[in-house]
């Protein structure tokens, strides 16, 4: 039999959504409509003149290489995010889970730099990995590694992966944890008489009743990475070296604040918003599938 | 809270309102991106000028770096309350000039204020690199600085090279750079701070060759640039060459690399004349500065520097009071003696002739030379087409694409003939952007 509440008039569910809905409708719909109308103008950046431009901008965009190679640094940068980020942080919640003392300590410390701003968190990665002062690049020289990561890509980007993940691990930890508790003892319990180890009480067990809060993590976290990781590239390596790690939103972020060209940033933030919402649904089309809920 | 004490609040607050010269004072709002000691000399000069008459309160506020500064006051402006007076860095001159009703020009306000203004007081290349092709001053300059070498003398003396006798040309930097990798300095030969403004802006016009057609874009936005020229390749293929034995290590863009100079780590390093507080705060070594380098086979080199520093800038949409009172205030900061004791305790230039003479009778540059280093240097010779001066629109993104091409350059990953190419093919998209938003 199914549960219903039946309300006697459109007034009261109306009220109930409206304000989710306003809230929804201001910081949403408009900001991002408002994106779409820009990117068919072309202004100054004091915006004493505007006009109408039609697609003009999003043809300057495609005919940039830069552009699509900023595609592919994203990609790089947020597959390298997604996946170190859910995996460190379901490790630590895995440990975290467990009967120890102090716990809750632990707990606290790992779920602490969540609360740290991104361009804080950048600014700390770059001092211990500064080349020249920074504590971890010294025992990295010691090693006889040449840490540079004003000139050498791949040393940048990590640097970057580093930063963004440490700055998402706390996020995923909640979620992980909370998820892990759960998940009732009795099953694994009943898993551990029938003699299963911890490795395979873990994959057959754990993780697929993980698998929503997982889901959950995965299209967060591709969104962080998508839109939330500006502040970090910003102060860590500003898109460099040779714009090995300019990623699409840095690159709105940069072409509208530096650039001063709103017009053209507002086409690429509404390309990537077309992106992340293809997929998100892709996400949820064909990898929604195998969670079980 | 009583009737009693609720009413005699009000008559008390009425009491002070009406006997407060502060509600006839018209405030002047000064946003600002000076840090430290410069900070300092930002509020006193605020805090002398309020003491000095009653009409008009400056109030300055610091609005982050440069860049935060600018934008800061360009989305005030887009909502309706920009400051009357914006620090705007040099780099943003060209977009400020082309920002029409945005802008009031200083010459328009000076004279409709009343205020006496004779442009001819200012040091040509100062005043020049603010005003238009007619002469009329735009904005009024403010902090102004050159790029100098600062050299480490107990380094030169660890490598047996004179201290007192610093490398003139690029040649014998680069030799003294390697003396200095044998002599304790492996890792650092010899660096700079803003890789564009040092390697491209400045060594273009210290060898007297255009950075960009239109006398480096003052005579029009369509202007295009030059600076895959062969001294310019040169240049590069020398630095990518010394990259790989870190005879020359790269900085990175800004000059957040300028610690490896204070630090003893470089004992070269090429950035703006302002470093010097930082430099006397910091190095726990003897130290001096001394011209920038040039190539000896370029005809006519060195010519002249151009400035670093900023210039402050007046919105446009304010009441007439409102601009007497900035008219004022620019007066106020002209003043001979104020504008001397401003060179000597912030290192950045004085901007009047008057001033400089001033410094330069007292004797005060025997004792410390290398005050006057970047002010010999921008007025070595009198300036060219090519030296007096660039104006860019949007530039800060034009040195972020130069930065990136000369990553790829210094790393290998393009020749320098191809790395300068695309600098300039890239740039001049960007100039053309400028020009479409600027030209409609």
């Amino acid at each position: 039999m199914e549960k219903r509440t039946v309300f006697s008039s459109y007034a009261i569910p109306a009220a109930l959504l409206l304000p989710q809905l306003l809230i929804t409708i201001v910081f949403f719909y408009l900001p991002a409509g408002q994106a779409v109308w820009q990117s068919f103008q072309l202004e100054d950046a004091f915006g004493t003149s505007t006009q109408f431009v039609g697609f003009e901008n999003y043809q300057i965009l495609f005919s940039k290489p830069e552009y699509f190679k900023a595609m592919g640094v994203t990609l790089i940068f947020s597959s390298a995010v997604a996946f170190m980020s859910l995996s460190i942080s379901l490790l630590l919640a895995v440990m975290a889970n467990k009967h120890i003392a102090g716990a809750g300590a632990y707990k606290t410390l790992l779920i602490w730099p969540y609360a740290v701003a991104p361009a804080v968190a950048g600014v700390l990665w770059l001092f211990m990995f500064q080349p020249s002062l920074g504590m971890v690049s010294g025992v990295l020289k010691t090693w006889g590694i040449d840490w540079n990561p004003l000139l050498n890509s791949n040393h940048a980007m990590i640097l970057l992966v580093m930063a963004a993940t440490w700055k998402q691990i706390s996020y995923n930890f909640l979620f992980f944890l909370a998820g892990l508790q759960s998940i009732p003892h009795s099953l694994i319990e009943a898993a551990s008489i029938d003699g299963a180890r911890p490795a395979r009480r873990f994959w057959s067990i754990v993780f697929p009743l993980l698998s929503p809060t997982t889901f959950f993590l995965l299209v967060v976290n591709i969104t962080y990475v998508f839109f939330d990781t500006f502040g970090i590239i910003d102060a860590v390596t500003g898109g460099g070296p040779a714009g090995s790690t300019t990623t699409l939103v840095f690159k709105v972020y940069h072409d509208g604040k530096s650039g001063g060209d709103l017009g053209l940033s507002a086409a690429q933030s509404v390309i990537l918003m077309i992106l992340v919402v293809g997929l998100t649904a892709i996400q949820f089309k064909y990898i929604e599938r195998k969670v079980s809920y | 809270m009583s009737i009693f004490s609720k009413t005699a609040l009000m008559a008390a607050t009425a009491l002070t309102l009406a006997a407060s010269p502060a509600l006839a004072q018209v405030e002047i709002q000064w946003w600002h991106a000076m840090t430290g000691a410069n900070n300092d000399v930002v509020n006193k000069l605020a805090a002398d000028f309020n003491a000095s008459q009653k009409e008009y309160k400056v109030v300055a506020t610091y609005k982050g770096s440069y860049a935060d500064t600018m934008n800061a006051g360009i989305a005030a402006f887009r909502a309706g309350n920009a400051p009357h007076i914006m620090q705007v860095f040099e780099v943003g001159t060209a977009s400020m000039m082309a920002a029409g009703k945005a802008i009031k020009p200083v010459h328009e306000l000076m004279k409709e204020a009343g205020e006496k203004f004779d442009p001819a007081a200012y040091l040509p290349s100062v005043a020049g690199y603010y005003s238009t092709v007619k002469g009329e001053m735009l904005s009024f300059p403010f902090n102004s600085s050159s790029t100098v070498m600062w050299y480490n003398k107990d380094a030169f003396k660890k490598a047996g090279l004179n201290p007192d006798a610093p490398p003139k040309t690029w040649p014998e930097v680069f030799d003294h750079a390697k003396k200095l990798q044998g002599a304790g300095y492996a890792s650092c030969g010899f660096s700079t701070a803003w890789i564009t403004w040092v390697n491209i802006e400045q060594f273009s016009v210290w060898h007297n060759i255009p950075i960009g057609t239109k006398a480096n874009g003052i005579d029009g936005f369509d202007t295009e640039f030059k600076i895959n020229s062969p001294v310019h390749v040169k240049h590069w293929a020398n630095l990518a060459e010394l990259q790989k034995t870190k005879t020359f290590d790269y900085s990175g863009r800004t000059n957040t690399g300028e610690g490896r100079f204070t630090s003893g780590e470089c004992p070269i390093f090429l950035t703006s004349s302002a470093f010097l507080g930082n430099v006397k705060a910091n190095a726990k070594f003897d130290w001096a500065n001394a011209p920038m380098p040039y190539y000896p086979d370029v005809a006519g080199a060195p010519q002249n520097s151009t400035l670093g520093g900023a210039s402050l800038w007046v919105m446009g949409g304010k009441a007439a009071n409102d601009y007497k009172g900035v008219a004022k205030f620019f007066t106020f900061l002209s003043d001979t003696d104020r504008q001397a004791k401003l060179h000597t305790d912030s290192g950045y230039l004085p901007i009047t002739t008057a001033a400089y003479n001033k410094v330069k009778a007292s004797g005060y540059y025997k004792d410390n030379p290398y005050n006057e280093t970047p002010l010999k240097e921008l007025t070595n010779k009198p300036p060219t087409e090519n030296s007096r001066g660039l104006r860019f629109g949007n530039l800060v993104q034009i040195r972020d694409i130069w930065a990136e091409e000369i990553e790829e350059i210094l790393t290998g990953k393009k020749t320098p003939q191809a790395g300068a190419d695309a600098m300039v093919s890239r740039g001049n998209a960007v100039l053309r952007q400028f020009e479409r938003t600027v030209s409609r």
